[in-house]
């Protein structure tokens, strides 16, 4: 429990004169939700690729369970155990979910004239995966296309935990799902974190984020503004702290003026009856 | 919080966030919609096989149906489906995977002439003429295919070329070297009757004959059937089609075939070999459409430099019909057999019922445009609900 799943230290990316992140220290543990919060701008994006392979850091190191590795690209990151499920999920509409469960990755036994996939093994593993983390998916042989996006999310996370991912990071899994799906993708975070999966959850809605988190990151700006444990920080704290604070209260002040100084004239009807 | 982190008992405590656990055996509730059906209708080659029994029952009721049904006139449409379908396999297959050949046409016309040079010219033995033409086929299929790959242009324009090049060096080649655009006499000097059979032959030749001497079919007067056995061209496509159909849904390669069409992005971070598949496919059209030439040099023994002119368009359509998706990633080489089918069927029933064969082509327009409706009608059931990805 002491050595962290995934570490950065330092972590800066440049792009060209921009600074999109600027010395970001983030360590999350097996059995942990680590939730990455910030507006939008605030270097969410370009942390993901930075933990998930897809950019290298321009300064900094990364760890996984201590040992210092450096990413050539996602498929990379998989072979150390950490597994992205990026916002299109890794998976293709028209083929079935058996089929998006074990691509790249295909069981396959004898057969004539060639070697065929064990579509009974697949199968069964694919619905057995998903019961396991408590999704009932009717029917494997169906195409990923005809389900709801809180389902395929949960397909690609049930992937992921079945491949063995050590860290799992879910790049904004709920923001474009209702309430519902919404809460079964939040319930499909704890058990992975049941599971003893590291789990980096990133987002901007405090409202996903605050119940399932253990510890709270909260980027503005491209900078670490603070990474604090549940218990040392309250929702409105980190609404205050995400949104900049001091910023949010000088913007609603100027509203407020800019009310007042049209007064009357937005207090009338736009348009009063006849 | 408290109720995320609470572990439901049971099955049905758990429907408070809307989904509930696997319960042991039984089956699942939501399943029992899917009539029979709609799960026929769901598979990709009902619309082509349905197409098929309808154009067969309108050929039936139309005059010249006789003549079109009969052993002899079956057989001319099915070596005509035959040849199509042996290059619409392979179109439908690198379709799947998200690319055209446009050059499958002219493939034809060049494998052709150079089976014709290499055994006319060169002096070549019949197969050494066969086999030079299928390298010349991996290798027109491997730069295609390449060229696609490393530079990401829509493989239309590239196989645009293609098209214009390879038929550009059949017509040159061959009237530099000949004078003439045609090569006649090409298995003339070179009686090699085991390789030509293998394109050209028959099957079942004496239960055909047998047939004849029992009077079922019919005869010449000296007792030869009229039909003397199942032509290779039929035993090739529907070994190439059952081959291709295998591979494709039974094997790895052919998964990688549907995630290559469906997103070659998301395949590739997923470790498909997503160049590879493509370079691969385009060399197995390149080499169809050498198979194809072979047979038609066995048969006519000469070679044309503008045979299989249009075929490549023909192939698409056959492929469209049965229900291969244009924009890649879905349907079934078990559809364009029923597509290459309604192609010869038309084409062969129209010859039968007297009609003007100019009007060949109109009614080939309109079956396009139904099956392309029918297309897309299908993808929408597939995905089982409105459009969209």
């Amino acid at each position: 429990m002491n050595v962290p799943a995934m570490e950065l230290r330092g972590v800066s990316v440049n792009f060209g004169s921009v600074k999109a992140l600027q010395d970001i220290d983030i360590r999350v543990f097996p059995g942990e939700v680590h939730c990455l919060l910030g507006d939008n701008g605030a270097g969410k994006s370009t942390l993901i690729k930075v933990l998930s392979g897809v950019h290298r850091p321009s300064s900094g190191a990364i760890f996984v369970e201590g040992r210092p590795v450096a990413f050539r690209n996602p498929r990379d990151a998989q072979g150390y155990g950490v597994a992205t499920v990026f916002q299109d999920l890794g998976m293709i509409s028209l083929m079935s979910i058996t089929r998006n469960f074990f691509l790249g990755r295909e069981p396959t036994k004898s057969g004539l004239p060639f070697s065929r996939i064990n579509k009974e093994f697949a199968n069964r593993t694919a619905r057995q995966a998903m019961a396991d983390i408590g999704i009932d998916i009717r029917d494997p042989t169906q195409a990923v296309g005809t389900l709801s996006g809180g389902e395929r999310q949960s397909v690609a996370i049930a992937r992921a935990v079945h491949f063995g991912a050590k860290v799992l990071i879910l790049d904004e899994p709920t923001s474009a799902l209702g309430v519902h799906q919404a809460a079964m993708v939040l319930k499909l975070i704890v058990e992975a974190r049941m599971r003893g999966l590291a789990v980096i959850f990133i987002s901007h809605n405090i409202h996903h984020a605050y119940p399932v988190g253990d510890t709270f990151t909260l980027l503005n700006r491209g900078r670490n503004r603070g990474t604090y444990a549940k218990s040392a920080i309250t929702r409105d704290e980190v609404i205050s702290i995400m949104s900049g604070g001091e910023d949010l209260k000088a913007v609603e002040a100027e509203i407020e003026r800019l009310l007042a100084s049209i007064g009357n004239k937005a207090a009338a009807p736009a348009f009063p009856p006849p | 919080m408290a109720a995320v982190e609470q572990q439901a008992p049971s099955g049905e405590s758990a429907d408070r966030f809307g989904m509930r656990r696997k319960s042991a055996g039984g089956p699942d509730e939501r399943l029992a919609a899917t009539g029979r059906f709609t799960q026929l209708i769901r598979r990709p080659e009902t619309g082509a096989a349905a197409g098929f029994f309808a154009t067969m029952i309108i050929f039936a009721l139309l005059p010249g149906a006789a003549n079109l049904y009969s052993l002899q006139g079956s057989m001319t449409f099915l070596t005509l489906s035959a040849e199509l379908g042996i290059i619409a396999t392979a179109a439908a297959l690198l379709i799947i995977a998200g690319e055209f050949d446009l050059s499958v046409g002219s493939m034809i016309g060049f494998a052709g002439v150079v089976i014709g040079l290499a055994v006319r010219e060169l002096h070549f033995p019949l197969w050494g003429g066969i086999g030079l033409a299928f390298a010349a086929a991996i290798l027109t299929g491997y730069l295609n295919g390449l060229i696609v790959v490393k530079t990401r242009l829509p493989s239309f324009i590239v196989t645009l070329a293609s098209l214009f090049i390879l038929r550009g060096l059949s017509i040159g080649i061959t009237r530099a070297v000949t004078g003439r655009t045609q090569i006649p006499y090409i298995l003339e000097d070179v009686p090699d009757p085991a390789t030509a059979a293998l394109f050209n032959g028959h099957l079942l030749t004496g239960f055909f004959q047998w047939m004849a001497t029992q009077g079922w079919i019919a005869a010449r007067s000296d007792g030869t059937p009229f039909v003397t056995g199942i032509p290779m061209s039929i035993v090739w496509w529907l070994a190439l089609t059952a081959l291709a159909g295998y591979v494709l849904t039974q094997t790895k390669y052919g998964n990688w075939i549907f995630a290559t069409g469906g997103d070659a992005d998301i395949a590739r971070n997923v470790g498909v070999p997503v160049g590879r598949v493509k370079i691969s496919l385009f060399i197995y059209t390149a080499c169809a459409a050498t198979l194809l030439a072979t047979i038609q040099v066995m048969e006519a023994g000469s070679a044309d430099t503008t045979r299989g002119l249009l075929k490549e368009f023909e192939a698409i359509i056959a492929a469209v019909i049965g229900g291969v998706l244009l924009t890649g990633g879905y349907g079934t080489v078990y559809g364009v057999l029923f597509g290459s089918l309604i192609f010869g069927l038309v084409q062969m029933g129209i010859f039968y019922t007297g009609i003007d064969t100019d009007w060949f082509k109109v009614f080939l327009g309109i079956v396009i445009l139904i099956a392309v409706l029918v297309n897309n009608y299908i993808r929408v059931k597939a995905l089982g609900r409105g459009g969209g990805k």
